[in-house]
């Protein structure tokens, strides 16, 4: 049978005029978090975004993101496990036929909660590893941390979910990748990604201290490919290059408001769970609008959608709908102009920007040596960083 | 798709069952099927939703292929029926038994 059966992955078609449903909800209960991830992709200043949506607050968003086709429910945070609601919003997106998905550090998981997450038809955990250095030494040398993640993937196991295990790689520990995978392996995972970092929020604010070589890379990407070779089927292993060493930008969540549709911790729509740094008006909350009004007929949602409003080079660009013009954050985060390419591309005059901070990359010190210390995630940091 | 292992062949009396973390579900905002699975989802074409409907765990592939002729009142699907769900395998939505 052709492949051209079956239709993969989330796409929608770019040439229909009204945009699809938003078939993936995100929903990021809280910006609380245990941990202190170098990388962290909440907001710089979520020390001041304190207000939480309340439990009937997500459950109407739930209710009218499904009616809408949402099929997709990601439960993130911060820790969403921190959420004393959870299993009852598990359970009403269950009941409401999305598939959920829970994306946690394990930190809160225990035998009473897993059994109570699977009783309310959680479909699956996505098991992350993260805070950098400490957990990584922490790891590597087999101690507490080690043990919190064998107990959660044995509770994953012992319910029967799939075992897909997440890790942030960066220049701190992408030289380990090989004890990530044989970690992974240990575990039982079916699935390994392995995400390189992100560059936005804490990331950008840590980059001299994260961002690998070219050397570094490389090498991960030989390891990765040696295990894959050995272990075939039993392990699949996802390696997520950073984007700064491509030379096209990616398209960015699928396109702006065309699949994916973000709600922070106090209600407000994002089309993305970084794009309320970008200047212009202030995104829609759900505490006072629709979820339809939001994805269909809100500016934000709009402002960014489709080809209409890019500039050259994109506007002419023959590849316009292979990346969308790249990501927004990521032009304005690099080149101050939300609207301007992406200056991962190499068409962008920008590009410079990025050239420049790879080529910082691949000097040998280590982050550790250049001028500003590594800065940890913590409410403290995040009210100095944004005084 | 020319990876040999597609051609794998799948015998008539192996018993298919959606793998662990897969769901079929239709969903009526697309009006189509699709399969469901860790932050995921396939759109089905009509033909693969109605083989996949019948994957129980229970029918094996000869029962499944009796099954959509006497429903569709046809005869020779045992082809593609085959070929799809070595497709199937090959991407993890089934297991073979
Ligand atoms: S990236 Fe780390 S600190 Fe940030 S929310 Fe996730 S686990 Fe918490
Ligand atoms: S110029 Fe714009 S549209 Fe063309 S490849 Fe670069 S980012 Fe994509």
């Amino acid at each position: 049978m052709p492949t051209s059966m079956l239709q993969h992955g989330l796409a929608t078609d770019p040439t229909a005029d009204r945009p699809g449903p938003p078939l993936w909800l995100l929903a990021e209960l809280t910006y609380r978090c245990p941990l202190h991830c170098a990388f962290c992709f909440n907001p710089v200043d979520f020390a001041r975004q304190t207000d939480e949506l309340d439990t009937q607050g997500w459950i109407r968003t739930l209710q009218q993101a499904r009616a809408l086709g949402s099929v997709q429910c990601g439960f993130s945070g911060g820790e969403p496990m921190l959420r004393k609601d959870l299993e009852t919003l598990v359970g009403e997106a269950h009941s409401l036929g999305y598939y959920t998905n829970l994306l946690t550090t394990g930190v809160g998981l225990n035998e009473t909660r897993a059994k109570a997450l699977k009783d309310c038809g959680l479909d699956h955990i996505q098991l992350s590893f993260q805070d950098s250095t400490r957990e990584m030494n922490d790891f590597l040398s087999n101690t507490r941390t080690f043990d919190l993640k064998n107990n959660v993937a044995a509770l994953i196991k012992d319910h029967d979910w799939p075992m897909v295990l997440n890790c942030v790689v960066h220049r701190m520990n992408i030289d380990h990748v090989d004890k990530i995978i044989e970690m992974a392996l240990e575990l039982g995972a079916e699935t390994l990604e392995l995400a390189n970092t992100q560059y936005y929020s804490w990331a950008v604010v840590n980059r001299d201290h994260l961002l690998p070589s070219q050397a570094q890379l490389t090498e991960a990407e030989r390891v990765t490919n040696e295990y894959r070779e050995r272990y075939g089927d039993q392990l699949r292993i996802i390696f997520v290059v950073p984007d700064y060493y491509e030379n096209r930008p990616k398209k960015c969540m699928n396109g702006w408001g065309n699949v994916f549709l973000t709600i922070a911790p106090d209600g407000t729509a994002l089309p993305c769970h970084t794009a309320r740094m970008l200047p212009g008006a202030a995104f829609p909350n759900v505490a006072d609008h629709s979820i339809e009004d939001i994805w269909y007929g809100s500016e934000g949602f709009n402002r960014y959608r489709g080809k209409n409003w890019m500039k050259e080079p994109c506007r002419s660009c023959s590849e316009a709908d292979d990346d969308l013009g790249g990501c927004r954050c990521q032009a304005f985060m690099l080149t101050g102009d939300p609207a301007g390419t992406d200056p991962v591309c190499d068409k962008s005059p920008n590009r410079p920007i990025v050239d420049e901070a790879i080529a910082k990359a691949q000097s040998s010190k280590t982050g550790l040596m250049t001028e500003q210390p590594l800065i940890f995630r913590d409410p403290k940091e995040s009210i100095r960083l944004t005084e | 798709m020319p990876d040999e292992s597609t051609q794998r062949d799948i015998s008539a009396d192996q018993v298919p069952t959606i793998a662990n973390g897969y769901r079929l579900q239709f969903e009526s905002a697309q009006d189509t099927w699709v399969l469901l699975y860790p932050e995921g989802m396939v759109k089905l074409n009509p033909s693969a939703a109605e083989i996949l409907k019948l994957v129980d765990g229970e029918l094996s592939v000869k029962q499944i292929v009796t099954g959509l002729e006497t429903t569709f009142e046809t005869t020779g699907l045992t082809n593609d029926v085959h070929a799809f769900l070595s497709i199937a395998h090959e991407q993890h939505w089934i297991k073979l038994s």
